[in-house]
């Protein structure tokens, strides 16, 4: 049980803090532009088979320092040339063209990759048992995405509270007038954003692709639950998409290690929920985070640490 | 002519359409993809009555569809099983009754909020509906879905709906019915408050109206209507699965709204037959159709927003007042440029298609446009970068003119009018 409990809380975190390298962009593209990126989910895919392309032809260090920045690059376009187009349309346009944009990335990694999943393997350099406990292992690769998703959210923390970049970007997200005003490209400001945001969102998919699966799906698998996170958090709160993400993380790797069902808790008289009644706690782990995203909405509707309205 | 007498008007040609369609299409394959424009059609107005008409955008909008479908599949087989003498014209009643119920349900969770967090919840909702029905493998049959037997229900006076041409005309009535009624929708106080609610929900509110009620009340019935398109669809396949209520099923309505123009009643019918008709022939075509979709959809989004009937409305002034004629050459000239951006950009798609996928298996040896080709080699990818490139040239040199003469028909037509 204590097993059960010191792994699940390890992935959790692990899990939550990965949530949170995307959904940290994915919140500070938001509170600058009013956008919800559809595409930002997409932007991880990119990034992991950007590092199983780069990993298969160089090597894994190259890719997880490449790979970042290509997709980078690829976001900051995506803003010049298609988002601030019809940014004009208002935000149900550009709202519609991330979801576009999502839709034709899938289609084409399956025309270059396929369908089925990609062979991105652990680096042999990281490939080793990092410590054991009660008898079962723990790889060092979970511990280096752990130690690089901490260190990611340590760096934004410390550019947007500690430096003048910082500072600008804070205030472009309330007075991007006044800011303008004082002579800084806005606009500008925005594309970096949406940038970083995109290369965070890449590593992060650099970084997952071995350990979870690299397939065109792993996009649409993740995004719905990215928005629950950051719904939950609170739109357009960067505190609460941190919870919501630890939150999330934790709830859905407790539920996918308990394998009980409610037959087995209250016995036979379970039959009247039909199958309800048997399905395990495991297998409704993908439902817990949108039941979460009801309960949320129906008890605290701006979301956990969140004040806005709309 | 008043405006009265035209809607009319243009009603009865839509009545007369639906039934002589079959007249002049009889084949069996014309018959089944003009009975799923009539599904498609329903299907696009009732998301129409969110996006175009109150201004909310759903990415959930199949969950409707697809539990009214489940609802009316279930009710089929429990008919049949129980010898009740419900005939099929009335089934999608049912699904009406499942569509508005489901959008109690969650209307009255997502509908407390608009814009950005609505679309979000419906996402949300529509990934749990999802995951619930491939959970309860009894009431949804898990992968295979539920079938049932059309043919086997009441007869309806003498009619046992076996052939597809039966099935055609009841879809036609239904969707008559249910274009009748959500075009008076748009006429009433109501349909009106939703427009308000729409451009300027703070103003609404000062006119005393609860924008949340209104939402809710829009939201409710335009699950009722998809509700109907969902029943509709059970019938003409005799089985629905998870697919139907899919978030690809929404993304397709979606698409066929937009791309049709939700700013207009109309719009969403060109958009449902338009994209029905290409989601079963070009698949057949090329297998990169979902990519054609999906950048059909981004350009739509960027250089088009009105859709196909904004564009049409863009240009019924011009054409009212003679003045289409002196359109028509910078028109034509514009025609040529088009289409050779269009071949180049298709062509491309093709050839990265075939070297990308099927080479592999296939040799790089093709056919594109009818002409043997070879993906593996440089001629035909730089004969289409060439293509693109003058054609994109070309039209960057005239479009100015076109739209200069556009501006000079539009202002003249404009000033003509009283």
């Amino acid at each position: 049980m204590l097993e059960l409990i010191t792994f699940s809380t390890l992935n959790g975190v692990l899990y939550g803090m990965l949530l949170f390298m995307m959904a940290s962009g994915l919140t500070l593209i938001f509170s600058m532009m009013g956008v919800l990126n559809f595409a930002h989910a997409s932007f991880y895919m990119i990034g992991a088979y950007f590092g199983f392309e780069i990993s298969r032809r160089i090597g894994f260090w190259p890719g997880f320092i490449v790979a970042p920045l290509l997709v980078g690059a690829i976001g900051a376009l995506v803003e010049r040339y298609g988002l601030r187009r019809v940014h004009k349309y208002g935000h149900v346009a550009e709202l519609l063209f991330t979801f576009g944009l999502a839709f034709i990335i899938e289609e084409l990694v399956q025309m270059f990759w396929g369908k089925l999943p990609v062979d991105y393997r652990v680096p042999p350099s990281l490939d080793f048992v990092a410590f054991r406990l009660f008898d079962t292992t723990y790889p060092a690769y979970r511990m280096f995405m752990l130690a690089t998703a901490v260190a990611m959210f340590v760096f934004l923390f410390l550019v947007l509270k500690r430096t003048r970049v910082g500072l600008i970007i804070q205030a472009a997200l309330t007075h991007p007038s006044m800011v303008a005003m004082l002579g800084h490209d806005v606009p500008r400001v925005f594309m970096a954003v949406f940038g970083v945001g995109a290369a965070l969102a890449g590593l992060a998919g650099v970084i997952a692709g071995p350990a979870l699966v690299t397939q065109p799906s792993m996009a649409a698998l993740l995004g719905p639950i990215l928005f629950v996170v950051i719904v939950v958090g609170g739109l357009g709160s960067l505190a609460g998409a941190f919870v919501a993400s630890l939150l999330i993380g934790l709830v859905q790797t407790f539920a996918v290690a308990i394998n009980a069902s409610l037959a087995d808790v209250i016995g036979p008289s379970a039959d009247i929920f039909g199958d309800l009644g048997r399905v395990t706690v495991a297998q409704i782990a993908p439902v817990i985070p949108y039941l979460l995203l009801v309960l949320v909405l129906v008890f605290r509707p701006t979301g956990l640490l969140g004040n806005r309205e709309s | 002519m008043s405006a009265t007498v035209r809607t009319l008007l243009a009603f009865a040609l839509f009545a007369v359409a639906l039934a002589i369609m079959p007249k002049i299409f009889p084949s069996g394959t014309a018959l089944t993809m003009m009975s799923l424009m009539g599904v498609a059609i329903v299907f696009a107005l009732s998301y129409n009555m969110l996006l175009g008409q109150t201004g909310l955008l759903s990415f959930g909008h199949a969950v409707y569809y697809g539990l009214a479908g489940f609802a009316a599949i279930h009710a089929m087989n429990w008919v049949v099983r129980n010898k009740i003498g419900v005939s099929l014209p009335f089934i999608p009643i049912v699904g009406a009754v499942a569509g508005l119920f489901f959008g109690i349900v969650f209307g009255s969770i997502s509908t407390r909020r608009a814009g950005t967090v609505f679309a979000m919840i419906s996402l949300g909702l529509g990934e749990l509906v999802v995951a619930i029905t491939l959970i309860m493998r009894g009431v949804f049959g898990g992968e295979e879905g539920i079938s049932a037997n059309r043919a086997k229900l009441e007869p309806f006076f003498g009619f046992k709906f076996g052939p597809q041409i039966e099935v055609y005309y009841l879809i036609a009535v239904w969707c008559f019915i249910c274009v009748a009624a959500m075009y008076a929708l748009t006429r009433t106080p109501f349909g009106r408050m939703c427009n308000a609610v729409r451009d300027n929900p703070e103003r609404a509110e000062f006119v005393g109206y609860s924008t949340q009620r209104v939402r809710f009340i829009a939201f409710c019935l335009s699950a009722l209507f998809a509700g109907v398109a969902g029943a509709l669809g059970a019938i003409t396949f005799e089985l629905v699965n998870a697919q139907a209520l899919s978030a690809q099923q929404s993304g397709l309505v979606l698409l066929m709204s937009y791309v049709g123009g939700v700013g207009h009643f109309f719009g969403p019918i060109i958009g449902a037959v338009l994209i029905t008709l290409l989601q079963i022939s070009l698949s057949d075509i090329t297998k990169a159709w979902l990519l054609y979709f999906g950048l059909m959809f981004i350009f739509v989004v960027m250089f088009w927003p009105g859709g196909i009937a904004g564009f049409i409305d863009q240009h019924r002034p011009i054409v009212r007042s003679g003045r289409f004629g002196r359109l028509l050459p910078s028109y034509s000239a514009l025609a040529l440029p088009v289409a050779g951006i269009a071949l180049g950009v298709i062509g491309i798609i093709e050839l990265a298609h075939h070297q990308l996928v099927e080479a592999a298996s296939e040799g790089s040896k093709m056919k594109l446009f009818g002409i043997a080709t070879d993906s593996a080699t440089v001629a035909p990818w730089l004969a289409l970068v060439a293509l693109l490139a003058v054609a994109g040239l070309v039209f960057r040199a005239i479009w100015p003119k076109a739209a200069e003469a556009f501006a000079t028909a539009n202002a003249a037509a404009r000033g003509a009018a009283p």
